[in-house]
């Protein structure tokens, strides 16, 4: 009983910070979410009201939602968020897992200063970092000078304001989220494993694919869902090196929040992509979970 | 049908040894692990390195698997100098200490590992995979995880994985370190079985004497990277070369003393701590004046309230300590120089009329070709 009473008041400042920030914020958008918009301060309608014979009404108002099948424009914002996150997140982990692998390889006394670098770039701001993209991406901006400097090409390239900038942004921004979790998980493998591997016969390659890389998937998991969900939702990197095309689900919110005064439509924006994004690894991971638990 | 392997391969002095060391050292930094290892293992030998930990037992055995490479020597199985041979490439497999069994797949997936490596066909890798898990009895646990297995259910797995891939050379690195006493001693005997059953070479590193002694043909006895001794579990235990092997193996009652005679079927020596000489008929060859080290084990010296028979070596005490073991007994017998000596006596009958006991006045006897001479 007292075990449970410990567990409890361990959890509580988790919990109470979670419910503070996150439940009751997120109630709240859902109940702006299904208000009538409305011109005025707040900008939308209440949810219930009592009439003259004191009953309790509610303006429920699902027309928020059905306006986000009804404009292309969400549904290419959704299809475009996921699309860039996705390829930044396949960004990290090509970058990530070799410097993860390298890291956890390295000398032990080596591996603390290695992982400090990894995570030096935090010490900066990251709107300082993204900026200095620009400097780098733009058409007389460094890459360009080093390309055309080698040769490479003949005239600037159009990088900045392109998707291919958001991209390498969010790339370079969540690396350290994918490189620590691959990190923790390759640290950790026992490698006599791949001693094993390879007194059975096996090349060091295939002995990293049958054995290192489905032993490190938890840590695969982990730094993916890590730079994908942040990612998907990213405003910042978009709006500053993406163009006026790089339609992404975090710029149509700030759209319909600031631009449109629409506060009903863009909470609707926001729980959509709520759902969207959780409700699918919810079910991967349950799934996951139950399959572990039937080879138990 | 080849004839089978001789019993005492090393015995001959044409055969061929499967694995040959030449002058192999390994050393980390300024640490040397295996210092000039020459030795010779033989096809169908069951064959321990034994040692402290540290000792570079196990270094010697990476070697041989190619986990490790020489500083300095090489090594050959059958014939073949394995200097630039990876591991994956050569004729031998491990059992490794942890087992490395890997966890993401199922008993029968490990098994098959090795087998998939050689690209055999399905149908083959699967017979195959089932013959040896019948072999080792585990052929209920084929879609198992190792985690869902016990320490010795394990163990066979990593067997079976081993041996199913038909190596020249089996090595094993203290493979029932991590198995309870009971289990490990029947482990040990199955193991030997298996080993005579399918003839491969057997190379174990153990720190442990009795199974060591248990389960090889062949023992070489290391310490602090060098081989001191190497011979049948008989010769380690009974004409031990050195001090530190007839110390490392057993017990021993060692006493110091000088020769005073010299002759074909026995030596005298002086022993101060005896107070009288002592007569020996076996052990290396010495010199009037060479001082030496006289040993006997407990086992070889009688112990009883009576004087000895003369031509009997002997010594006179009183007892200090007694370990009742049950089947035997280990008396510790204090002698006037102050010097202890161990003498073990088999309890032969259910009760003693008159046991010995603590402080009891008791001879101690032994006969001259009971004892040794070491001079290393």
């Amino acid at each position: 009983m007292s075990g449970r009473l410990g567990r409890f008041l361990v959890g509580l400042p988790a919990y109470a910070w979670l419910v503070a920030f996150f439940l009751i914020p997120f109630l709240i958008i859902l109940k702006i979410s299904l208000s009538e918009p409305a011109a005025g301060i707040p900008p939308y309608l209440p949810l219930w009201s009592h009439d003259e014979v004191e009953n309790l009404r509610f303006h429920l108002a699902f027309g928020n939602y059905l306006s986000l099948f009804g404009d292309e424009l969400y549904a290419f914002a959704y299809f475009n968020s996921i699309r860039i996150a996705g390829i930044a997140t396949l960004g990290c982990l090509l970058i990530g897992y070799p410097a993860a692998y390298a890291i956890a390889r390295s000398p032990a006394a080596w591996r603390q200063s290695l992982l400090l670098l990894v995570a030096l770039p935090f010490w900066t701001s990251f709107l300082i970092r993204v900026y200095a993209w620009i400097g780098i991406l733009k058409p007389e901006g460094l890459l360009n000078a080093l390309l055309l400097w080698l040769g490479v090409i003949s005239e600037p390239l159009q990088i900045l304001q392109t998707d291919l900038a958001v991209i390498i942004g969010m790339t370079y921004s969540y690396l350290p989220f994918m490189v620590l979790p691959l990190y923790a998980t390759l640290e950790k493998m026992d490698l006599s494993l791949l001693e094993a591997a390879a007194d059975l016969g096996c090349r060091p390659f295939r002995a990293f694919l049958a054995v290192t890389l489905p032993l490190s998937m938890p840590g695969i998991v982990a730094g993916s869902l890590l730079v994908f969900i942040p990612a998907v939702g990213e405003y910042v990197i978009p709006d500053l090196l993406g163009g006026p095309d790089t339609l992404m689900i975090g710029k149509v919110l700030w759209a319909e929040f600031f631009d449109n005064r629409d506060w009903p439509v863009a909470s609707a924006v926001a729980v959509a992509m709520l759902v969207l994004l959780v409700a699918p690894i919810m079910i991967i991971q349950n799934a996951r979970a139950k399959a572990e638990g039937r080879k138990r | 049908m080849a004839s089978p392997a001789p019993r005492f391969p090393w015995t001959d002095p044409n055969a061929a040894p499967l694995i040959r060391f030449e002058g192999v050292s390994k050393r980390f930094g300024d640490f040397v692990a295996v210092e000039r290892v020459d030795l010779a293992i033989h096809r169908g030998e069951f064959f321990s390195l034994l040692g402290a930990s540290g000792c570079g037992k196990t270094t010697l055995l990476r070697m041989l698997a190619g986990f490790e490479t020489p500083s300095d020597g090489k090594i050959f199985i059958d014939g073949i100098d394995m200097t630039a041979i990876p591991p994956y490439e050569r004729p031998v497999n491990m059992m490794f200490q942890s087992y490395a069994l890997f966890p993401h797949m199922t008993v029968a997936g490990n098994i098959a590992f090795g087998l998939k490596q050689n690209s055999l066909p399905k149908p083959v890798i699967a017979d195959k995979v089932k013959a040896v898990l019948d072999m080792v009895q585990m052929g209920k646990f084929a879609d198992r995880k190792p985690h869902q297995l016990s320490g010795g259910q394990r163990q066979r797995v990593a067997l079976a994985r081993c041996l199913v891939k038909e190596p020249k050379v089996l090595l094993l690195d203290e493979p029932l370190a991590a198995l309870d006493k009971k289990l490990r001693e029947q482990t040990q005997l199955e193991l030997v079985n298996i080993q005579d059953r399918i003839g491969i070479t057997f190379v174990m590193v153990t720190h442990d004497q009795g199974e060591a002694m248990t389960m090889s043909s062949r023992i070489g006895v290391m310490n602090a990277g060098v081989i001191q001794q190497v011979g049948t579990p008989v010769e380690i235990y009974e004409y031990p070369g050195s001090r530190f092997v007839a110390d490392f193996i057993g017990a021993a009652n060692m006493f110091e003393g000088t020769v005073t005679v010299d002759l074909p079927d026995h030596v005298t020596t002086t022993c101060p701590e005896l107070e009288h000489d002592l007569t020996i008929a076996h052990g290396d060859p010495v010199t009037v004046g060479t001082p030496v080290t006289v040993m006997v084990r407990p086992e070889k010296m009688a112990i009883s309230r009576d004087k000895p028979a003369e031509g009997l070596n002997w010594a006179k005490g009183s007892i200090a300590d007694i370990a009742y073991l049950g089947d035997v007994s280990t008396y510790h017998v204090l002698l006037a120089s102050g010097r202890k000596v161990q003498v073990l006596q088999t309890n032969l009958r259910h009760t003693n009329e008159q046991p010995l006991t603590w402080e009891d006045e008791v001879h101690l006897g032994w006969h001259p070709a009971n004892a040794l001479v070491l001079t290393r």
